[in-house]
């Protein structure tokens, strides 16, 4: 149940290769038997940038369409926390750019948002854009919390 | 209290219509499909047999100890000149012998009767030494058969009691076994289908490893997940069944019949048993649907 309340964005996100992005995306709702709006959805794959792959199968995306799916897939449901894990791991920089901002515009939307990763760069960016609370984990410890960068 | 009914009832009626849910998450899978829809459908012809078998033996076993116990036979085999003597000095013992309510000497056309099947039909008893036979019907209560026997070696001693006893019981007996062989078969088919329904489900249930990891990842519970599996095998099952229950009452139709005394011959169902067959689908698929459910949870909950 609290994966209902959580959305996950992984770096080898994982999809139903059977079912189309558009279904994929839908994914969490169907499972939570929770009514669909279509505008909605429509809006949501408008805000990723995938709409004209709606009808597309996993395995035909490239991998910055399915960081960016998984992304849509992990906010359908308008969860209160975000949690990335090394969302950046497989793509580009510039689509790493594009999937930060997003997560930023979720974090303004009053969301928690939380990212894993190696990426400095990536969290310059992000705390060039919002308050961001950085901490250090080394050894599955924090070593050092509100670490500057 | 209707719609409690129907809260109760949801399990059932999502079984047989399917969950437009989760019934869509697992992906198709070709020809496992109809491997299990075939071996379901071939355990239900065989079931349909042994059932045949079963209610077939149990009718014959049932005949033999109702009709025959009522009756035994009374062998006069004594010289020519003394034969009619004692046969009716038998009759006198037995018409004055508690627990018989009648008695009466076979004439020579129904003894020629009995031996037509083996000498043929104008066979001609004078010149044979065969013995007078004497029917006795026994009221409800029986007689006592070492009594009588004593009584007759003194009137006709020739005279043998002839109880049926001495091949009723085996055969009783055989029928009792080959009935008890019919249901452990059909509990046998019963665990093998599980047995197979089980082995398709882990199959499955691997081979769609990633498919279960996607769905805890968007929040899936276990019961959704083993749901989409249970769903589609309960129903491959039941279709399995449904064609292999026809196709065994097709050939149960098909027997050859005749005498319905006789044991293959006789081989079938009357009546409300005909019913019996189309209970298999719905066994079928509650067997299925428990095994499958178990090889999902503990899939699951291996993979968790």
């Amino acid at each position: 149940m609290l994966r209902r309340h959580v959305g996950i964005v992984h770096q080898n996100c994982q999809f139903l290769d059977h079912l189309s992005l558009m279904d994929n995306v839908t994914l969490p709702m169907r499972v939570a038997s929770a009514p669909t709006s279509e505008q909605d959805v429509a809006d949501l794959m408008a805000w990723v940038g995938l709409t004209k792959r709606a009808k597309a199968l996993p395995p035909e995306l490239s991998g910055g369409e399915r960081q960016r799916a998984a992304l849509a897939r992990a906010v359908v449901m308008s969860p209160e926390i975000i949690i990335a894990d090394e969302p950046t791991g497989n793509i580009d920089w510039e689509m790493s750019q594009k999937l930060l901002q997003l997560l930023v515009e979720l974090n303004k939307m009053g969301k928690t948002v939380m990212i894993a990763t190696h990426d400095l760069a990536l969290i310059r960016a992000a705390k060039s854009q919002v308050s961001a609370r950085v901490l250090r984990i080394s050894d599955r410890r924090v070593v050092q919390a509100g670490a500057d960068l | 209290m209707k719609s409690l009914i129907l809260t109760k009832l949801k399990p059932l009626t999502s079984l047989a219509s399917g969950d437009p849910h989760s019934d869509v998450v697992v992906p198709p899978t070709g020809y496992t499909a109809y491997l299990t829809i075939g071996c379901a459908a071939a355990m239900a012809f065989l079931a349909v047999f042994v059932l045949a078998l079963s209610v077939t033996s149990a009718r014959l076993a049932d005949r033999w100890s109702t009709q025959l116990a009522q009756s035994s036979t009374l062998r006069v085999s004594a010289p020519a000149g003394q034969v009619e003597n004692q046969v009716a000095a038998a009759l006198q013992v037995l018409n004055t012998t508690s627990g018989i309510s009648s008695a009466r000497a076979l004439s020579d056309a129904e003894q020629r009767a009995l031996l037509s099947p083996w000498f043929g039909a104008d066979i001609a008893l004078d010149g044979l030494p065969i013995p007078r036979l004497i029917e006795i019907q026994e009221t409800g209560e029986g007689f006592d058969a070492q009594g009588l026997r004593l009584r007759l070696s003194g009137e006709a001693p020739g005279a043998v009691l002839d109880d049926h006893g001495r091949w009723r019981k085996p055969l009783i007996r055989a029928a009792g076994r080959l009935r008890l062989v019919a249901v452990v078969s059909v509990l046998l088919i019963a665990a093998t289908t599980a047995a197979m329904i089980t082995l398709a489900a882990n199959a499955a249930l691997s081979a769609n490893a990633q498919v279960i990891q996607v769905l805890r990842l968007v929040g899936a519970t276990d019961g959704f997940v083993a749901g989409a599996f249970v769903r589609r095998f309960t129903q491959r099952t039941f279709i399995g069944a449904v064609v292999g229950a026809l196709l065994g009452l097709v050939g149960v139709v098909l027997l050859p019949s005749g005498d319905d005394t006789g044991f293959l011959t006789g081989l079938g169902f009357q009546g409300w048993q005909w019913l019996w067959p189309f209970v298999l689908p719905f066994a079928g698929a509650i067997v299925a649907y428990l095994a499958t459910k178990a090889a999902a949870m503990r899939v699951l909950q291996e993979q968790t």
